[in-house]
């Protein structure tokens, strides 16, 4: 009975957003009030539609309803609660369910707290939203439908992949989607803006918050994917170049170049078509990423292998919407008026550059990862394009942009001055320089292009916070001078500079990752001791232990410095009991300067194991760094001038002073 | 042909379900130098039966044959550039996780560069543009005092 309550109550979400795909959008045409109130109601209630269908689903998961076919395929009796609710998103009908239940609540966030915004743009907002509502509640109902029963029910179900079932990996699809769909808002609000023929300062105020909420998940999104792919993949890499991870990676660089330029579409009404441009191209990349990932037409590890006819139907979405998009901006887009002028050397020319870099970047990706594709279609032949490819051209355009970031803050408005500017950052330059040469000292030598990149961390780190110092004149005024102005600095300032110091602990993170990574493979008996990275890994030995619906083979590592006792590791293999499938559970102990990682190998003929055991120095910055720009987004966001509807709240408080 | 697919997506399951161990410590060289070359050479060449991974992080057992290959032929004396022809002209150019630059991958290589040579030209255009746009006129006498009085 529940499934069938969620199987009905997606078909009226499809069929309301139908109605506000079209008649709000004739009411913004025609000028006409109601027709244009009515999308308050319909995507709220939308959203609520889709949100019993997708706890309907969860309520089957929990429950272990294997009369559920969705249920029967993804889940087993044995599987803790947690991931008995995961595994609603773990599978390819569960996580599009997700994905509209992110879209309309957008939606409905847009509905409810949108009433500062004029009313033709909300409607068509909310039009264009349900536009995409419609066209993926269609593509559930009539492909990929979660609520299909089976008679007669299984008594067992048939177990999550259990590669998913992982704490990072429950929540890493819930992010990403958060990521994704939220550049959906970007599209709806550049298309509603096309349809209007206007675009102003407002407008981006508007825009940027949405796109930087989207921006964060998908940061965090992919950093966790990253995490999981280093802790649980077992040979300690953290990126793969793989389809799946570079069809995130795209709208990320995309969504991050639209952030910087709406930033000049608000302050200088400037850039505007070019904006309008890239919240099209981002959703368009999370639209295509969806497609990657799900027609099987990449291999990878996270594709949900699914039939083609799905494929064919997301393809036809995809052209719709992308093709519909571009067309209509070019159409409209040349009727945009273009605002403010600026010299080359500016804040706003600094911002033009780094778009230049990241969409750059960003086709880099895209070229790398559908030629394979698309040379096989043509001609037959079969190329691989991998890492290396990657590192060959995608890292250099991203060392030159990074180069340049700790610049353009300290660029004004309008005409600059460069030379000024690179005096401010001299401190900056001085601690990459000496940076530089510890590494080199410390690391006896290495790889240039390492130890320069380390000096980037610096630059970035130092150059970041020397902004900041600049802004609020330290060691030029007296401190409680420095105090009052850091106090009354937008907190969007303090955004900006955290998630700028946030890409150098990265690079840093990375970079050391890269370049010194101790790592050491050999056969090891019980009580058999090796030395790595100043420190004596022993191997004491391996024991069985049974998990709730697995079994691990523990293999216990000490690590000793000296004769001090650091840590006692467990390294595992997991065979899971329903599919007999294995993973390798490494084990990490991690210090301020790095992770000791330790995996467990197969069992030789005699009684010593294969082991592989790495120093990762500098691993955890790579994460950390991404929690920083998270935080900084998070910072950026709580600033006053983008909290929805706060001017009209002040208003809303005089008003009630006065008739007091 | 059919018995052969079947092969290749049993050995696809086993490789992405068996954890992964890469390189085993039987096979590793003597030689310092050349088991540094080796590992050079296995993060570019493709294990053929993964997905996407390098025969340096893959465990398959195809992936353990290129590596020995490698080896084998780099204690033959073999440059790299050698070790690479020999093992393309075996298994196809898929095994090169970097492609060669020739012409059915010019396309592959020049996008980026090319497009951000486009971009460079076009912002220079803009600039160029914007420097010899006329200023606007200057304002009226009439127009210098309707702003005078609004100021006052």
């Amino acid at each position: 009975m529940i499934a069938e309550i969620g199987h009905f109550a997606l078909v009226l979400a499809f069929a309301l957003a139908c109605f506000q795909a079209a008649v709000p959008l004739l009411g913004a045409q025609r000028a006409d009030p109601v027709l244009m109130q009515t999308a308050v109601p319909a995507a709220q209630a939308q959203f609520i539609f889709v949100l019993v269908s997708f706890l309907a689903l969860m309520a089957a998961y929990v429950t272990s309803d294997f009369s559920v076919q969705n249920v029967w395929q993804n889940s087993h009796t044995l599987k803790p609660l947690i991931y008995k609710i995961s595994g609603v998103w773990g599978n390819h009908e569960g996580s599009m369910v997700l994905w509209i239940l992110i879209l309309t609540f957008f939606g409905a966030c847009v509905a409810t707290f949108g009433s500062g915004l004029p009313n033709g743009l909300r409607a068509r907002v909310l039009s264009v939203q349900a536009m995409i509502g419609v066209a993926f509640l269609l593509f559930i109902i009539l492909t990929s439908n979660p609520f299909i029963r089976l008679d007669p029910a299984p008594f067992e179900g048939r177990g999550l992949n259990p590669v998913l079932q992982d704490p990072a990996l429950a929540i890493h699809p819930p992010l990403l989607y958060i990521g994704y769909v939220g550049f959906s808002m970007a599209f709806s609000f550049a298309i509603a803006a096309l349809i209007e023929g206007k675009v102003d300062p407002a407008w981006a105020r508007w825009v940027r918050p949405w796109t930087l909420a989207a921006w964060m998940f998908l940061t965090v999104g992919i950093a966790m994917g990253s995490w999981w792919a280093y802790y649980e993949l077992g040979w300690g890499g953290w990126w793969f170049w793989d389809p799946v991870e570079n069809s995130s990676l795209m709208p990320w660089i995309i969504g991050t170049a639209l952030l910087h330029s709406a930033i000049v579409v608000e302050k200088r009404d400037a850039l505007k078509t070019w904006t309008i441009l890239l919240a099209i191209l981002a959703f368009s990349l999370s639209l295509i990423g969806t497609f990657l990932v799900r027609s099987g037409v990449l291999t990878s590890v996270h594709a949900f292998a699914v039939d083609p006819k799905r494929g064919v139907f997301i393809l036809g979405i995809l052209c719709i919407f992308i093709g519909g998009a571009l067309a209509l901006y070019a159409w409209r887009a040349p009727k945009l008026k273009g605002g403010g002028l600026f010299a080359p050397i500016s804040r706003e020319g600094g911002l033009v550059l780094n778009n230049l870099f990241l969409t750059t970047a960003c086709a880099t990706v895209f070229v790398g990862t559908l030629y394979p594709l698309v040379l096989e279609g043509i001609t037959g032949a079969k190329i691989s394009v991998g890492a290396p490819f990657f590192n060959a051209t995608f890292v250099p355009l991203f060392i030159v942009l990074l180069l340049l970031v700790p610049l353009g803050p300290f660029l004004p408005w309008k005409r600059a001055d460069i030379f000024a500017a690179c005096q401010r950052l001299m401190f900056a330059a001085v601690c990459a320089l000496i940076a530089m040469a510890a590494t080199y000292a410390w690391t006896k030598g290495g790889p240039v292009l390492a130890i320069f990149s380390i000096g980037l961390g610096f630059w970035l780190i130092v150059g970041a916070l020397s902004e900041l110092a600049f802004r609020i004149k330290m060691f030029k005024e007296p401190w409680g001078a420095v105090w009052r102005r850091a106090c009354h600095l937008p907190r969007s300032a303090y955004g900006m500079t955290l998630a700028h110091a946030g890409v150098g602990v990265m690079v840093l993170g990375i970079v050391a990752v890269s370049a010194w990574r101790i790592e050491k493979v050999e056969l090891m008996k019980p009580s058999d001791r090796l030395e790595i990275a100043g420190m004596q890994i022993e191997f004491i030995g391996v024991k069985p232990r049974q998990g709730p619906n697995y079994r691990d083979d523990v293999g216990i590592f000490k690590a000793w410095n000296g004769k001090q006792l650091i840590s006692t590791m467990e390294a595992a293999k997991r065979t899971f009991t329903a599919n007999r499938q294995q993973t390798t559970e490494a084990a990490i102990h991690t210090f301020w300067t790095g992770d000791l990682y330790v995996v467990l190998g197969d069992k030789q003929k005699d009684t010593s194991y294969a082991v592989r055991i790495y120093y990762n120095p500098l691993a955890p910055f790579i994460w950390f760094g991404a929690l920083i720009m998270f935080i900084g987004g998070l910072v950026s966001l709580s600033d006053r001038r983008y909290r929805v509807g706060a001017p009209r709240k002040a208003k809303a408080k005089i008003g009630k002073a006065a008739k007091a | 042909m059919k018995i052969l697919r079947v092969i290749c997506a049993v050995l696809l399951l086993a490789s992405s379900f068996v954890p992964a161990l890469a390189y085993e410590p039987d096979e590793v060289l003597k030689d310092v130098k050349l088991e540094a070359r080796a590992r050079d050479l296995s993060t570019v060449l493709r294990c053929l039966v993964c997905q996407n991974q390098s025969i340096d992080d893959s465990d398959a057992p195809l992936a353990r044959d290129l590596r020995l290959i490698i080896r084998e032929r780099l204690t033959k004396g073999d440059t790299n550039p050698q070790v690479l022809d020999f093992v393309v002209a075996r298994y196809g150019e898929f095994v090169l996780l970097k492609p060669r630059f020739a012409p059915h991958t010019w396309a592959l290589w020049l996008t980026a560069p090319i497009l951000l040579l486009i971009g460079a030209i076009g912002l220079f255009m803009r600039q160029r543009k914007q420097a010899h746009a006329t200023p606007p006129p200057p304002l009226t006498k009439a127009e210098k005092t309707k702003l005078k009085k609004l100021l006052d």
